[in-house]
């Protein structure tokens, strides 16, 4: 039996109007992901897989077609909905993390919670956040604020801030981008960690070697789906790390 | 969101830049501070007249004599004495609810007493003027009504003019010198202070009036009387039968204009206080552009705000902020610092007038409902100014302020 669909996209198109042009961002794509799969959507720019993200992210919707997240239909939704799923049923993490200045990392991850309804009183805001935070070994650096934490650190937080509100699905647009590769694998790390523990992943990169991280690949261009593989020699994180130390050992003996 | 914590996150954005803040607020301080100040200004001076024509006397009303034209043109009320003897007494014996009557006789002229001597003003009046005008007596007695009938030289005076012609020493049973009649005094007067003109009520020689016509003025006719009614509210009724009695004998007909004036101190006062209420409501109105002046700043910092904090909008949507969250933080902040700004410049507008009437004598009056205005009006400015820039946050599209730089 397979698992329920979090994502079916039927057919779903977006056309944006620019001037006197029609742009086909996205085209009569349809696709299924199921609870527990680890997906990355792969593309050239222009392929479509942003604007593919933010209509998975609820931040837009489509021209045509129909999107049902979680069972619920999205496509058809008024603003305030749309917040009421981003807040309850996704969470997102960026590129260039997007945490808020000045506030710290808890708070940050308590930012949705702010915005639940019902209201979730403060002291349990705290103990979800921290929990959150546990469940990316950050812990200990709770009071930090983003200019106090690094790279990895940061995106970590903000993955913890998707977490925040258990939500069904994880969104993840181009989340090493601004990483080096060693922080790179662990932030992966983080995310197999996560698909471990049954959290469905989808992710926008164009990294393949990032890519080869996750369970499914989906490649786009020019707003269709070409390709849809089940990766075949699926990296492991750990593994990954060990290898690239004891590379760093080699090279530290031999010179 | 609950109200705590959009509050929270409110005061924290303004805590983040803390001179904007103080200087936005600024603007609403001094509005609110110049609004209390001016309206407590324009009600001490309302409140000033208020009280000195309660110092007149209680339910009088005054008769002016004619308006005399004189070639087409209007002397003015009082110009001319067209109030007789007999009319003072036809008043006071055919008007029903009249307690007291007197009739004004003034006149300047210097007056002696030892070496020393002053100009000052002669007032004819008959025994119950003191009573009329409510003004006690000091040291002493009024003339009596049989003085007044046999026009005696007596005089009571005014505690200015003791104090000039006799220093600490008591007036009552000395001789005066007015016109170089000898008058001897009988009564001093209490303290009244200034008049609404600005001058020195108590700088003052009352006698009767019937010496004052024959010995001091020479006139015939009188230029005012003043009338005490039995109560508030046969004012009227006796200001009509007074009217009715002197066009009677004035042998006016119908159509004909008075010559005469019937005033009741209400109508006196009236007219005194509605200019003060102008000069309150043009103060107010002066101030109250400073305050519009603080709003539109709130304004404009709020629309920076919202565009330096695009991104942060952009965030807080993508995590499920409604656009009514980000409205409601906005528009918190406007007000937040529209209502802080408000309460400090109430306690500045309350110091200001404080001072005015401490350092300078200025009367002020802070009345709870300017403050309570004021605080109201404050919290509207926030509210009308931060609006436009709170919508404005809102309606802001999560995927164009995300990718804002």
């Amino acid at each position: 039996m397979t698992p329920p669909s979090i994502i079916h996209l039927d057919s779903v198109s977006k056309t944006y109007q620019t001037g006197e042009f029609q742009v086909h961002a996205v085209r009569n794509v349809s696709l299924d992901i199921h609870a527990g799969e680890f997906v990355a959507i792969m593309g050239a720019s222009g392929s479509g897989k942003s604007t593919m993200m933010n209509m998975l992210g609820c931040l837009d919707r489509p021209t045509s077609g129909k999107f049902l997240l979680d069972g619920i239909d999205a496509s058809k939704l008024s603003r305030n909905k749309l917040a009421e799923i981003r807040n309850h049923k996704i969470g997102f993490v960026f590129q260039g993390f997007n945490l808020l200045a000045r506030t710290s990392a808890l708070e940050n991850v308590e930012l949705p919670m702010l915005y639940s309804r019902p209201a979730i009183p403060s002291s349990e805001q705290h103990e979800r956040a921290r929990k959150a935070l546990d469940m990316v070994g950050l812990a200990q650096r709770a009071d930090h604020h983003p200019n106090q934490l690094s790279g990895g650190q940061q995106q970590r937080v903000a993955i913890a801030r998707a977490l925040a509100l258990t939500p069904a699905l994880l969104l993840a647009d181009e989340p090493t981008g601004n990483l080096d590769s060693r922080t790179s694998i662990e932030v992966m790390g983080v995310f197999q960690k996560l698909n471990d523990q049954g959290i469905t992943i989808v992710m926008v990169t164009h990294e393949l070697d990032i890519a080869n991280y996750t369970k499914r690949v989906i490649v786009m261009r020019d707003g269709r789906v070409i390709t849809d593989t089940p990766v075949a020699n699926r990296l492991s994180a750990p593994e990954e790390i060990e290898k690239l130390e004891q590379e760093q050992k080699a090279i530290q003996l031999t010179s | 969101m609950r109200i705590f914590a959009i509050g929270k996150v409110a005061v924290r954005a303004l805590q983040k830049n803390l001179l904007r803040t103080s200087l936005t607020m600024l603007g609403i301080i001094i509005g609110v501070g110049a609004v209390i100040a001016m309206v407590s200004i324009g009600n001490g001076a309302k409140s000033q007249i208020e009280a000195q024509i309660a110092n007149l006397g209680q339910n009088n009303i005054m008769v002016m004599s004619g308006n005399v034209r004189r070639g087409g043109v209007g002397m003015g009320f009082g110009s001319s004495g067209t109030l007789t003897k007999e009319d003072l007494t036809s008043i006071e014996k055919e008007v029903i609810g009249l307690v007291a009557i007197s009739p004004e006789v003034r006149s300047g002229a210097q007056v002696a007493a030892g070496n020393q001597n002053l100009q000052t003003s002669i007032l004819g009046v008959s025994a119950e003027y003191t009573e009329i005008r409510s003004w006690p007596i000091e040291i002493g007695s009024s003339f009596s009504p049989q003085d007044v009938k046999a026009g005696n030289k007596v005089a009571i005076i005014g505690k200015t003019t003791a104090k000039q012609l006799f220093g600490e020493e008591d007036p009552v049973g000395q001789i005066i010198r007015i016109k170089n009649a000898p008058f001897v005094v009988v009564g001093q007067l209490g303290g009244k202070g200034m008049s609404m003109m600005g001058s020195d009520q108590d700088d003052v020689v009352m006698v009767p009036w019937t010496s004052a016509m024959t010995r001091l003025t020479g006139a015939t006719t009188f230029r005012s009387l003043t009338v005490q009614a039995t109560s508030g509210d046969a004012l009227t009724d006796v200001q009509n039968q007074i009217s009715e009695l002197l066009r009677q004998r004035h042998k006016l007909q119908p159509g004909q204009d008075d010559d005469f004036m019937v005033r009741t101190q209400t109508e006196i006062s009236d007219a005194a206080t509605s200019t003060s209420k102008t000069m309150t409501l043009l103060l107010g109105a002066i101030a109250s552009v400073s305050l519009l002046v603080g709003g539109i700043g709130i304004m404009n910092i709020m629309l920076v705000s919202v565009t330096e904090r695009t991104r942060e909008i952009g965030i807080r949507m993508a995590v499920g902020a409604k656009g009514s969250d980000i409205m409601w933080q906005f528009l918190v902040e406007a007000v937040f610092l529209s209502v802080t700004g408000g309460i400090i410049g109430i306690a500045l507008g309350v110091g200001i007038s404080m001072l005015l009437s401490s350092k300078m004598n200025w009367p002020t009056l802070t009345s709870s409902t300017s403050i309570g205005v004021a605080f109201a009006f404050s919290a509207a400015v926030g509210i009308f100014f931060g609006f436009y820039p709170a919508r404005k946050a809102a309606q802001l599209d999560p995927i164009d302020a995300l990718r804002y730089e």
